[in-house]
């Protein structure tokens, strides 16, 4: 109960107002003025968003909001999508469930990213959320398609199910069947990872039929082309649409029919899927070809004249996913045909191929800078690079905000001079003012990170392997770069040096990931002896860091600020540095 | 200035004259590799380091201080050169030398792989001794003249690649953070020389993967081998992409995942698996950390799966479960979905495959 004075306005009042603001953070800043304004914003958030699932418990989330409807959890490092983080690490999401079951029964919304989901916490949403609105699960695992069947069946106000790159195991449960009949709320669907579940057809069809507020639907491979015309006659309104597999022996005539299929379809924008591709048929895409603003070939294994087609078909293209089929020559078609561009990336066709498959090298990337003003975000994989050519990319594109490069080979330098490619990135970011994600990769020494360091204020997330030669490196951007959240580094030699002194900065990070660098057991003592806030996990599954010397580097290590202190769902290989009150500065 | 004093030497340790033998932790596991942490104490200890980890200055540690001293080579020398003669005087172990070089050849397919640590321990057979100090040595030159060249006013890291440990010579700066810049400099040189490859004196082969690189969602790798299987492009070619299936065992509270592509024999999946499920056959591993806790042997291990407690079983293509190891090596890892570590009692009614598939087709 707090105090009401002639000059404030009324809670109600006030609460209309915050309703307006949306971002976290300004809600945070709006919390933070005076304690009746944090009490207010308290019972009146609605959104959470926990960039990591161990940075807080779920109590103290509900406690402070009591009354949210969505809540967005991440959990393991992003280093776990390459399989660098080891089963077991942990980000389960069933404490979560359950304490929300239990406090927050008028929750509608989740999305989880990176999280172990089971079918148990499933079956739990199910049966404890009746105006459950909304799942949204990108990159988890450890569940089947029976707890998904228990939200299909269970969920009458469902909008949304978009299964996002998960790992699902298909117990070919027919997860489609389990929605009632009378079940019509459906907007968003995506069942892409499903893969070869066998799904019935005539059930899709029906659901299809029903859902008259479907825009977004996305199948799996396991649904043949020969099937698509009828779905998307009975969902004109459809917006965003995946393919399953885009191969079949198609006769004239369902040919024909597919291609009146989409032409009928005049609100899409954008399409996916496109497994198998028969370049014949991709012809049926082209009257919405027109409106598209994105356009995912990722598993399209076309080659470069029927990409080039496909594309010039496009010119209101915003974003491409595309495999390095493309080529050189067709990024140059893109770079004159699409003006629009914002986000493109180039998957690698043959990514553990010893000699270049196909001809993309960095003109493609330099062409693609040159001819489309409006890039922002770019990830990019191939087999050489020159710091010319990055140079030229940084001074084409000042308003990059996601720069991603990948250069196959570890340490491949400059194939013009021989040189680091220091060079080059640090143009990026000296031109780049606004770049918030980096990704390194080539030939670089300490030098990069000192340009990182000095020129890349804004940048947020950086990813690191097989760079630099000394803790300077790592110093630098310790150091330099203010808005740091998340840190990653693979097979650098950065040791203790960099880590220690900058142990304060670590707080007001995320997280930072070392694996096989040369952090020593000693140092990860250290470090969670004397920062209470952070949790200082070592991964090691040679066994407890203690049976070898203290000088030994730690195979993995995993720093995140909390205030929750060390979690209690660690498995054998991972141990977290204990806090030390006598030992603890201020 | 006075240096400071080695880190070894300061803990009481033996390891100047010996940095190999300071972290060898398990035998049989293929963990030579770790000879590198002894040398690697040198490179903890910059010379005018104030963040010395010393037992004796821990408790004075300054977090605040970052004095990391750019020294300019020749402040550092007189450790450095002990140090230098140290590494130069007994035999160069390259596999020592080189901790972060990421496997490139076909050499280490070796048979003691296990799934974690790929990238660490195919260095070891990656450097072909002189030959690629000598071409180190040439790369560095070149790094010499760029970092000379431009780094006139500021001062210089330490590590810009200024000396050889193989040579006799003394250089001033750190043979350790040269070491970590030797991978840096050994694979550029890899990548420069068209002619010279390391795969020279090996089977030109399947390029060794490293862990996690390049970085590829697994998803995609998989969906590009089956894509390619269709068209036939890929002909000739080592099956490169790996090859994730999910291991579960009865009991254990999760699922593992295992790269077939990894091992090329039963034995070697099987020894790989009994590691890294000896945990649950421990029952609780204990208090995390817990010092000193004895490890299980592998005969041990080996007993317990092989004897008569556990048998290995995986699900194939048809979804069907088999006993593992009937079929050829090739075959299994083409078909095998999943693999389940079962009780044996519990796998009573599996058979062989062959006898199986008979089976069906006898009763059809």
């Amino acid at each position: 109960m707090h105090k009401k004075t002639a000059f404030s306005f009324p809670d109600e009042v006030l609460e209309h107002v915050f309703s307006f603001i949306q971002s976290d953070k300004d809600r945070n800043s709006v919390s933070m003025v005076c304690k009746s304004w944090y009490e207010i914003e308290r019972w009146c958030r609605r959104k959470v968003f926990v960039g990591n699932c161990y940075a807080v418990s779920p109590r103290m989330v509900i406690k402070r909001f009591p009354e949210i409807r969505s809540i967005e959890l991440k959990g393991k490092p992003h280093f776990a999508d390459f399989n660098l983080v080891p089963d077991g690490w942990g980000g389960y999401v069933f404490p979560w469930i359950v304490e929300m079951a239990g406090a927050v029964p008028w929750l509608e919304e989740i999305k989880l990213k990176r999280m172990v989901v089971t079918d148990e916490s499933l079956e739990l949403i199910a049966k404890s959320f009746k105006n459950f609105k909304a799942l949204v699960l990108s990159s988890c695992e450890g569940f089947s398609t029976d707890g998904l069947a228990a939200i299909a069946a269970s969920c009458k106000n469902l909008k949304e199910l978009d299964l996002r790159d998960c790992d699902v195991d298909d117990l070919s449960g027919h997860l489609l069947s389990h929605f009632p009949d009378t079940y019509t709320s459906l907007v968003s669907l995506n069942i892409s990872c499903l893969g070869s579940d066998e799904v019935s057809f005539s059930t899709l069809e029906r659901l299809v039929c029903r859902c008259t507020n479907l825009r977004t639907l996305r199948l799996n491979r396991a649904v043949p082309l020969d099937k698509i015309a009828n779905i998307l006659r009975r969902a004109p309104q459809l917006v965003d649409f995946g393919t399953g597999t885009y191969a079949a022996d198609l006769r004239p005539d369902s040919y024909s029919d597919l291609a009146g299929a989409f032409s009928s379809c005049k609100e899409l924008r954008s399409l996916s899927g496109f497994w198998d591709v028969v370049p014949d048929y991709l012809p049926a895409i082209y009257p919405v070809c027109s409106k598209l603003t994105s356009l995912n070939l990722s598993y399209a294994t076309i080659q470069s004249p029927e990409l080039i087609k496909l594309v010039s078909h496009c010119p209101n293209l915003q974003r491409l996913l595309v495999l390095d089929y493309i080529e050189d020559s067709g990024l140059e078609v893109l770079a004159s045909s699409c003006k629009n561009l914002q986000e493109l990336r180039v998957f690698p066709s043959d990514p553990f191929g010893v000699e270049p498959n196909v001809s993309l090298t960095e003109q493609g990337l330099v062409a693609v800078s040159s001819g489309c003003p409006k890039l922002q975000s770019v990830l990019y994989f191939c087999r050489r690079m020159s710091n010319e050519a990055l140079v030229t990319v940084a001074k084409n594109c000042p308003n990059f905000t996601r720069f991603r490069l990948c250069i196959i080979e570890p340490r491949t330098a400059d194939y013009q001079t021989l040189e680091p490619l220091d060079v080059g990135f640090g143009a990026i970011v000296q031109y780049c003012k606004d770049l918030q994600r980096l990704s390194l990769s080539g030939l670089l020494t300490d030098r990069v990170f000192e340009y990182i360091g000095t020129y890349a204020k804004k940048l947020e997330m950086l990813s690191v392997a097989f760079a630099g030669d000394s803790d300077l490196g790592l110093h630098h951007v310790l150091s330099g770069c203010e808005s740091l959240r998340k840190l990653e580094i693979r097979d650098c030699p950065f040791g203790d040096k960099a880590l220690l002194a900058n142990a304060a900065k670590l707080e007001t990070m995320r997280s930072l990931w070392m694996s096989s660098c040369a952090v020593s057991f000693r140092a990860c003592k250290l470090l969670g002896q004397k920062m209470p806030r952070l949790n200082v996990e070592v991964i090691d599954e040679r066994g407890p860091p203690d049976s070898r010397p203290e000088s030994c580097p730690v195979d993995k290590l995993y720093i995140y600020r909390t205030v929750a202190g060390s979690r209690f769902d660690m498995p054998p290989f991972v141990w977290t540095m204990e806090d030390d009150p006598s030992l603890q500065l201020s | 200035m006075s240096p400071p004093p080695l880190l070894g030497v300061e803990e009481g340790q033996s390891n100047v004259s010996s940095p190999a033998v300071d972290c060898i932790p398990e035998t049989g596991l293929g963990m030579k590799e770790w000879n590198y942490l002894g040398v690697s104490d040198f490179s903890s200890v910059d010379s005018s380091d104030v963040m010395s980890l010393s037992e004796d200055n821990k408790n004075n540690l300054n977090l605040k201080a970052t004095e990391l001293r750019l020294g300019l080579p020749g402040s550092q020398s007189p450790e450095r050169v002990t140090e230098l003669r140290l590494l130069s005087s007994g035999k160069v172990d390259e596999k020592a030398l080189f901790p972060l070089l990421p496997s490139k050849d076909g050499i280490c397919l070796s048979s003691q792989k296990s799934v974690v640590t790929g990238n660490k321990r195919g260095f070891s057979d990656t450097m072909d001794g002189f030959s690629e100090v000598k071409s180190t040595m040439y790369t560095e030159k070149k790094w010499m003249f760029h970092g000379a060249g431009s780094d006139s006013q500021s001062p210089q890291p330490p590590s810009h690649g200024k000396y050889s440990v193989a040579q006799a010579s003394v250089k001033k700066d750190g043979p350790a953070n040269a070491i970590q810049d030797r991978p840096c400099a050994t694979n550029g040189t890899n990548l420069n020389r068209t002619g010279i490859s390391n795969n020279s004196s090996n089977a030109p082969a399947a390029k060794a993967q490293v862990v996690g690189w390049p970085p590829v969602r697994s998803f995609r790798t998989k969906t590009l081998a089956t894509s390619s299987k269709n068209n036939d492009e890929v002909d000739g070619k080592p099956g490169p992409a790996a090859l994730f299936v999910k291991v579960c065992m009865a009991g254990a509270p999760y699922l593992r995942k295992v790269d077939l592509r990894v091992y090329s024999t039963y034995k070697e999946l099987s020894s790989a698996l009994e590691k890294m499920f000896s945990c649950f056959t421990l029952g609780q591993c204990g208090a995390h950390g817990t010092p000193g806790k004895e490890i299980l042997s592998e005969s041990k291990l080996n007993d317990l799966l092989h004897g008569s407690e556990y048998v290995l079983t995986y699900e194939d293509k048809d979804g069907d479960w088999m006993l593992v190891g009937d079929v050829p090596w090739e075959m299994f890892i083409e078909t095998c979905k999943r693999l389940k570590i079962m009780k044996s009692t519990d796998a009573i009614g599996l058979a062989p495959r062959a006898m199986e598939k008979s089976k069906k087709d006898c009763c059809t």
